[in-house]
């Protein structure tokens, strides 16, 4: 892949384009049951934009993103959605265990009517690009943890979206693995000019990869803030160590700690 | 591995990956691959990937497949031994009954073995009609058997189109299931005739729950979010149906065949017992030996069926882990 020539030069932010990709406008959602998951939500990702929401766990996060995707509807409130593709990471890798890696990958592509020999050309690329090369005959029982969510992601990518929603994808990854995930995510991300939303519980991970982190308060789900992150990409590992990252994340979590 | 990443945690967690971590060149594929591999590799999978991909061409065909030709005796030495052990349990079980529970004068209620096969095995007046009419239910049994997996299939695919669709279909299985067979089969030969197709009638009743209930609890196994994937890429009902809850059933209907399989065998021979019109199956034979009281022949049939009911579920069995074992993948557990 020519991956590393373009994204190394990519030292400053990319021009965001002013497309609102994705736009909640004062979005309400009750449950049948009477819980009322989310209230009065307004949020908007422009494409070249990475926004991470965190919130205390019962927030509404998930559902927030079911939303976005189309999979629920709102009670009350605009969701509007302007991406051709759309994608979407699910907490559990959620594969196909019948299916290779190869095949999993490709299974948009099908789904998607895409002739298979573009498919699965695009599938291997995919696959390449989370550095899954040389393993697409390998069904997940076959994989580790880590591997089984890249392949999840490659799925994801595949599909060229214009919209990843990610659904705390690295929530069930032990911390080594978590680590470099997020890693390989924000590099993907400077490749790829998607509008990402990313779902987590953690602040450290919410700041490391995003352009931009909200906080939603508990119960019923509110915007509580909306804090920038400067940084350009790719991010380095070694950032996380730096004392400004370490009071972002404090700055994140103070507003966490109010709300919650 | 974990040690080192302990000695420097601060900057490269990721331990042996740390000059490329740094840069976003560890997302391209070579070095990533390269370096990932072995941390990531589960150890099971180290040693069957080079097997799998190798043996077309590989180095020394003759010694690998030589090999694993041991292994595989190997590993059947330790499924039928159990099995072997099981059958000679019985066999000791039988003649400690002959010999020591049964006084001579009723020793004619349980014959010692050798004297079953003595009778039987050498005389064809008496093997022939009974190995022609073990034939016959076979027969019967794979007819209803085959016939069993169409119509449960086909059930189960039905009532998993829609929820009402499963609340009014499912009863009936669940009352055909819980009909006394044994009520109903004096109905279907008014019914049907005392031949061939009311046998089959039978059988199809007898092993037709299990791929129900097995099928559809496979085709609902799929995971909320696999559906969710399915829904998200707007797949069609056929896709979802042909792509995720029918490969997902799969090892459910693999034990669903299993069970019908034993099951069709009892279904042939209900049905051979209670329907003696054309050639007799082995169930018809058991009756006429029960009624003249011949106890050899009526022992020797009765090992018959046991090993016909045997064979079909272990030709089953054998095929469930084949096909499971290649579905999910070369080396899976």
């Amino acid at each position: 892949m020519s991956a590393a020539t373009t994204t190394s030069t990519s030292t400053t932010p990319r021009p965001a384009s002013m497309t609102r990709t994705l736009v909640l406008d004062d979005v309400t959602k009750a449950f049948p049951t009477g819980t009322v998951a989310l209230e009065g939500v307004s949020l908007s990702v422009v494409a070249g934009e990475f926004v991470s929401v965190v919130g205390p766990s019962g927030c509404g996060k998930s559902t927030l993103l079911r939303l976005a995707s189309g999979l629920d509807d709102a009670s009350g409130g605009e969701v509007e959605v302007n991406a051709t593709s759309t994608s979407y990471v699910f907490q559990e890798p959620t594969l196909l265990e019948w299916r290779s890696a190869l095949r999993n990958v490709e299974l948009v592509g099908e789904l998607r009517g895409v002739p298979k020999l573009e498919r699965r050309r695009r599938a291997r690329e995919a696959l390449d690009l989370v550095g899954l090369s040389g393993f697409e005959k390998q069904h997940p029982r076959q994989l580790s943890g880590g591997m089984r969510m890249r392949v999840s992601i490659a799925r994801a990518l595949v599909a060229e979206p214009d919209l990843a929603l990610f659904d705390e994808p690295f929530g069930a990854l032990d911390e080594i693995t978590r680590l470099r995930m997020q890693t390989e995510l924000q590099s993907l991300f400077a490749l790829k000019s998607f509008a990402g939303l990313f779902i987590t519980h953690s602040v450290s991970e919410a700041v490391y990869l995003s352009t931009r982190v909200v906080v939603m308060s508990g119960r019923p789900g509110r915007v509580v803030a909306d804090i920038p992150v400067p940084w350009a990409y790719p991010r380095t590992p070694e950032l996380r160590y730096e004392p400004e990252f370490g009071a972002l994340v404090g700055e994140v979590s103070a507003a966490l700690g109010e709300h919650s | 591995m974990s040690t080192a990443a302990v000695n420097q945690p601060a900057a490269h967690p990721e331990n042996g990956t740390a000059p490329q971590e740094a840069t976003v060149t560890s997302t391209s594929a070579p070095t990533a691959t390269s370096t990932s591999t072995p941390t990531e590799m589960p150890t099971a999978t180290p040693t069957e990937t080079p097997t799998a991909t190798a043996q077309p061409a590989g180095p020394a065909p003759g010694a690998r497949s030589g090999r694993t030709g041991a292994r595989r005796l190997a590993g059947a030495a330790t499924k039928v031994g159990p099995l072997l052990a099981a059958v000679a349990g019985i066999v000791a079980v039988w003649y400690v009954v002959t010999y020591l529970v049964l006084s001579p004068e009723r020793r004619f209620l349980l014959p010692p073995l050798h004297q079953v096969l003595g009778s039987t095995l050498g005389n064809p007046l008496v093997m022939g009609p009974m190995l022609d009419a073990l034939w016959q239910t076979v027969g019967v049994a794979l007819c209803g058997l085959a016939i069993a997996v169409v119509i449960g299939v086909g059930y189960a695919v039905v009532m998993v189109q829609s929820g009402w669709a499963e609340r009014i279909l499912y009863p009936y299985a669940v009352i055909l299931q819980t009909i006394p067979i044994l009520a109903l089969t004096p109905l279907i030969g008014i019914w049907m005739g005392y031949g061939f197709s009311a046998r089959i009638v039978v059988c199809v009743i007898i092993a037709l729950f299990p791929m129900i209930a097995n099928t559809l609890f496979g085709l609902q196994s799929a995971s909320p979010a696999a559906h969710d994937l399915f829904t998200l890429n707007r797949a069609t009902r056929a896709q979802r149906l042909l792509k995720l809850q029918f490969p997902a059933a799969l090892p459910s209907i693999f034990t669903g065949l299993r069970n019908a399989a034993g099951l069709s065998v009892i279904g042939a021979i209900v049905g051979d017992f209670f329907f003696q019109q054309g050639s007799p199956g082995i169930g018809g034979l058991l009756r006429t030996y029960t009624l003249r009281l011949n106890m050899d022949a009526l022992f020797m049939a009765i090992i018959l069926t046991a090993l016909f009911g045997v064979a079909m579920f272990s030709v089953f069995a054998a095929l469930d882990r084949a096909v499971i074992g290649r579905w999910y993948g070369r080396g899976a557990a």
